[in-house]
């Protein structure tokens, strides 16, 4: 049996994993140079969220998705741009600052207090997800907040999968140590889901979702609240790059035998 | 004057710390000692006591205090016992500073605890120091920026990265443990217990001294103009066996699986986004490690952050790998030279 679902993905944006990343410390404290002109993709394990999300709604007439995003507006509508082609859900932007160095706490409460007054937001029908650790910060600590946030103490993280059954409860696989899977029952909404890489491949672009979703989209980022993080006494002393380059030899000439000999010793008694 | 509380979980036995515990009993002593503060040790598990005595030594000193929560409810990891346990022996060790293991049980239940009691927690900590403030070092941005921070509100909670400390060892000894009652929540999600994607072989060792990552090259055409996955396959697995090693992948491998026929489909069938190192997947922490088929480019390498010794196989002498990434970068094919390899340690083994 089919149940409405309310599905909230919080995901932020990050800089596109290829691009170079120099850290400079402003007036405001730390941040990335150029940060503004990187270009920005949807947090990668976030984005699994969505499109997970977005396969729940599909299977569960009645549903609804939306996608809770902190960031400067004109970075997110730029993501948005390739974001909103790939699954249809009501954006709610949070204009704010962007990167992995404002405190995970004050995020979380700026994201929490938008979710709460979502539009007919009813928290026992409440699936809420996201990237179980960001590609910036990386703490995995938003998520969990928000939860608490909204009271609600059944949270998974590291989630590879779930699959709903016909009374309302789902079973959960949460990724541990030794590349293993602990399995987990819960009898229903609302739950807090921090995905890993899940199972769905990334959709293709389909232009009239995307057409559908910016019209959305557009007046949400013109209404888009403005938040201010406080960074609860949080205090970077220093912020670098890791200087880690070495001395690279390189073989042209070793046959594949002296490779293997040389390999075999390196390797050592395991 | 700081407090430090020492969260610690069991094992799967229910009767031991785990390893990542005990490592985050050393940074506890450690700090303690920096700061001369009093030092409390906290126990989750279904029968603390046994687990406690080998924590015993840690709390020697006078006015160190060893807490335990015990209860079938704590035999599982679960979320809302999990927090509410960890919560009770914050609150009775009232301590500034909690250390913790950066496990998946406490992963899972950390932030909701720190934010219970107030307080503030930042995770993957690699190495603590003390002046006349605690600093903390931890990575930002998948681990391609370093940050030392600091915090001044208290409690604060500091989740430590596996492998960044040495496990506590003493001698066992009978511990004073105090029990801590937790008025326990009602429970909505039932552990069913563990269960192992892999089919064939369990291919993620994370104490293996060697870090074996297999790129997309190995399902590319080889000189034959020919695929050999299925040789491929072999020769990683029979690599695996030999040598102990952990498996990773690049991401383009990995997704193959995904975007395979049928979807469940998979290229290499012991493989998964389990296995993935680098900028969207893991970062492991070995003594070794050996890239094969993989370009060595940025996204790839920030997931070798803490692997010590380098070396990799590459058909491309232009590769990431050559530019100062790797220690030792062989221009070959890596279908000879893995089998080779598997000969001679076939032969050492036998």
């Amino acid at each position: 049996m089919a149940q409405a679902l309310q599905l909230v993905v919080c995901a932020g944006i990050v800089p596109d994993p290829l691009q170079t990343l120099e850290p400079v410390t402003g007036p405001n404290g730390p941040g990335l140079k150029n940060e503004m002109v990187l270009p920005a993709v949807l947090d990668p394990w976030a984005a699994c969220a969505l499109y997970e999300a977005a396969q729940l709604v599909a299977k569960n007439p009645g549903s609804k998705l939306w996608l809770v995003s902190l960031g400067p507006k004109a970075k997110l509508q730029q993501v948005m741009m390739t974001v909103g082609q790939k699954a249809v859900f009501e954006l709610i932007p949070i204009d704010g600052p962007i990167g992995g160095f404002p405190d995970a706490h004050s995020t979380a409460a700026a994201l929490a207090e938008a979710i709460a007054a979502l539009p007919g937001f009813d928290r026992e029908r409440l699936l809420l997800f996201g990237g179980w650790e960001s590609a910036t910060r990386g703490a995995g600590v938003t998520l969990q907040l928000v939860g608490e946030r909204l009271g609600i103490t059944d949270q998974f993280q590291g989630v590879d999968q779930i699959t709903l059954r016909e009374d309302g409860s789902f079973e959960v696989l949460e990724r541990v140590e030794g590349g293993r899977h602990q399995v987990s029952v819960c009898a229903g909404t609302p739950a807090v889901l921090g995905w890993a890489t899940g199972n769905l491949a990334e959709p293709r672009n389909n232009p009239q979702t995307g057409m559908a979703n910016m019209r959305g989209i557009m007046p949400a980022l013109q209404k888009a609240k403005t938040v201010a993080l406080d960074g609860n006494g949080l205090r970077y002393v220093s912020v670098s790059l890791p200087k880690q380059q070495r001395e690279t030899r390189v073989e042209k000439n070793m046959t594949a035998d002296e490779i293997a000999r040389e390999l075999v010793e390196w390797i050592g008694a395991e | 004057m700081e407090t430090i509380l020492v969260l610690t979980h069991v094992d799967e036995s229910g009767s031991a710390l785990t390893k990542a515990s005990l490592e985050a009993v050393t940074a506890g002593v450690e700090l303690a000692r920096q700061l001369s503060a009093a030092l409390t040790i906290g126990i989750l598990g279904p029968a603390s006591a046994e687990a406690a005595n080998s924590a015993a030594g840690a709390v020697a000193a006078p006015g160190a205090r060893l807490l335990a929560v015990s209860g079938e409810a704590f035999a599982q990891p679960r979320y809302a016992t999990d927090a509410a346990g960890c919560e009770a022996l914050c609150r009775a060790a009232q301590a500034s500073i909690v250390l913790a293991p950066g496990s998946s049980r406490f992963v899972r239940v950390a932030a909701g605890v720190a934010h219970r009691l107030g307080g503030f927690l930042d995770t993957h900590i690699t190495s603590l120091s003390s002046n006349d403030c605690v600093d903390a070092t931890r990575w930002f941005y998948r681990q391609r920026v370093e940050a030392t921070i600091s915090r001044e509100a208290r409690p604060w909670f500091l989740l430590l990265d596996a492998g960044t400390h040495a496990a506590f060892a003493a001698e066992p000894a009978t511990a004073q443990v105090e029990a801590v009652d937790v008025t326990l929540p009602t429970t909505r999600t039932t552990v069913e217990g563990l269960r192992s994607p892999m089919r064939d072989a369990q291919t993620i060792r994370p104490d293996a001294q060697l870090l074996f990552v297999a790129g997309a090259g190995w399902t590319k055409k080889q000189p034959d103009g020919q695929i050999h996955v299925a040789e491929a396959g072999q020769l990683i697995l029979a690599f695996l066996r030999l040598s102990g090693a952990s498996l990773g992948s690049s991401k383009s491998l990995a997704d193959q699986k995904a975007e395979g026929p049928g979807e469940e489909q998979s290229v290499l069938p012991f493989l998964s986004h389990m296995n993935q190192i680098g900028q969207t997947g893991a970062t492991p922490r070995h003594a070794k490690g050996l890239s094969t088929c993989c370009h060595g480019e940025e996204p790839h390498v920030v997931g070798w952050r803490f692997v010590g010794e380098r070396r990799a196989i590459s058909l491309d002498q232009n590769c990431g790998w050559t530019r100062g990434k790797a220690d030792v970068v062989y221009i070959t094919d890596a279908f000879q030279v893995i089998a080779k390899v598997n000969e001679l340690l076939q032969a050492r083994r036998s």
